[in-house]
């Protein structure tokens, strides 16, 4: 907490000037933003936009853009290590082993994170308290969600960065989910999501992708994304 | 930032992968015993095929569970990053702040202990099945342990460029085999040469001298080929 009002000056995530392609398609160019302690940013754009491609550019999963990431002043790729150690990624695929319990499968992320709560409290507070020991193959889809979920109380990182949270969750897992990412921003975190739901947060900030397209581009997006693609594919 | 030590959180993440990987190959035991029970069937059907005398058997035997043993492993490869690229989890592999190397290490470890550790425990009974003369089992075992370790090393390279493909197994035969082949080489060498009462401690180092090598390089490389596989 002291940390982030010394440094506030510097932005904890900074994008500079940044561009993505896929297949040989420029997704968008030039993007800057910057995000301080306690920013909400929200990424909009149609599908095929290339929100998915920026997220995971930001995680650091995909290396393929143009321009920088600054962490907290460091360029990225020098930074990648203190980054990985401050960031947490919820992707489309929920990161959940199928032939695991909840439990267990959180047991492997918690080696990571080294949070202070247990478990079994990180499963109550999604909800999921009783199903600690039920395989994850029995559980529904906003139940798997909801284990993904469950790494946000495990996690000690104060970058939050969310592709889609809000999939298969019910409306007072919605609500739960806005709360926590409230609670984060007040923190002192930043948390950076897509999602094509309105969220009802004061500090929220929108970013849409759409002004970053290049124009000659805009057609050929248009059609794109009434085939249903979601710039993501496995 | 961490108030953890690396070197404990190093230590702790490695164990924690393991620990998790050999529950879940706990947890699908039919795909666990598919290479044994290749291995095995495969070995039981020479004696049928080729010819059931002893002396002709005898002279087959090191070749012949080497090379079985070899197929064993590279039929269990596929599988090695698959279901971790499929459900999201190689994604968090790659960005977590553990070492992916140790990640890497605990996966091929697992994957030894589930097919390797059982090919080569299995290779004195069969050897028995083809009439492997007594001075062989010691060196089978020996060997079989230095090489299956080296193949799973080896094999994760490949299982590793190949797991963003939907149809990889061809491929991933073809770019793992050539690497294989010195292994048997050695390995078959070294049951042979002791079955016909020579010594086998050059064949022996040689194997052991593939698998430092392995230990060392292989997981650099396949945490390479992960990273290229899971970009874009």
């Amino acid at each position: 907490m002291t940390e982030s009002v010394t440094q506030a000056a510097i932005p904890l995530l900074e994008l500079c000037n940044l561009g993505c392609e896929r297949d040989e398609r420029l997704l968008f160019s030039g993007l800057d933003v910057q995000l301080f302690p306690g920013d909400v940013v929200q990424i909009g754009g149609p599908n095929g936009a290339g929100k998915t491609t920026l997220l995971r550019a930001l995680a650091g999963i995909s290396t393929d853009f143009n321009g920088q990431i600054r962490y907290a002043g460091k360029s990225l790729p020098e930074a990648t290590w203190e980054f990985a150690g401050d960031s947490l990624y919820l992707g489309h695929l929920p990161g959940i082993k199928k032939a695991l319990t909840p439990a267990e499968n959180l047991a492997w992320y918690k080696a990571q994170s080294g949070a202070a709560i247990t478990i079994n409290d990180a499963l109550s507070a999604v909800g999921l308290y009783g199903y600690e020991d039920t395989p994850c193959y029995q559980l529904s889809a906003g139940q798997l969600r909801r284990v993904a979920l469950a790494r946000l109380h495990l996690s000690r990182a104060r970058i939050w960065i969310l592709d889609e949270p809000f999939t298969a969750i019910d409306k007072l897992g919605v609500s739960q989910l806005e709360a926590l990412i409230a609670h984060q921003s007040a923190k002192g975190g930043v948390v950076i999501l897509t999602s094509h739901q309105d969220l009802s947060l004061p500090q929220l900030r929108l970013v849409n992708l759409q002004d970053y397209q290049p124009t000659r581009n805009k057609t050929k997006n248009g059609i794109s994304s009434l085939s249903g693609g979601d710039g993501y594919h496995a | 930032m961490r108030d953890n030590t690396p070197a404990a959180s190093l230590l702790g993440g490695f164990i924690a992968s393991f620990r998790r990987d050999l529950l879940i190959a706990a947890r699908h035991k039919a795909e666990l015993t598919n290479p044994l029970v290749f291995f095995l069937i495969a070995v039981t059907l020479i004696p049928l095929g080729v010819s059931p005398e002893k002396s002709v058997l005898a002279l087959l035997a090191p070749g012949i569970v080497w090379v079985m043993a070899l197929l064993a492993t590279l039929l269990s490869l596929d599988g090695l990053f698959r279901s971790d690229y499929d459900d999201g989890s190689l994604e968090q592999m790659l960005i977590s702040p553990q070492s992916l190397y140790f990640t890497v290490m605990a996966k091929v470890l697992v994957h030894w202990l589930v097919s390797g550790l059982p090919v080569t425990l299995l290779a004195p009974l069969l050897g028995l099945m083809l009439s492997l003369p007594i001075e062989g089992y010691l060196p089978l075992l020996a060997s079989l342990a230095l090489g299956t370790a080296s193949m799973s090393l080896i094999g994760a390279v490949g299982a590793a460029l190949t797991v963003s493909l939907r149809k990889g197994g061809l491929l991933l035969s073809l770019i793992v085999m050539p690497l294989y082949i010195p292994v048997l080489i050695f390995g078959a060498s070294a049951v042979q040469t002791a079955v016909q009462g020579g010594a086998i401690g050059m064949q022996l180092a040689v194997l052991g001298a593939f698998l430092a090598l392995a230990i060392v390089l292989a997981p650099i490389a396949t945490l390479g080929a992960l990273r290229i596989s899971t970009n874009g």
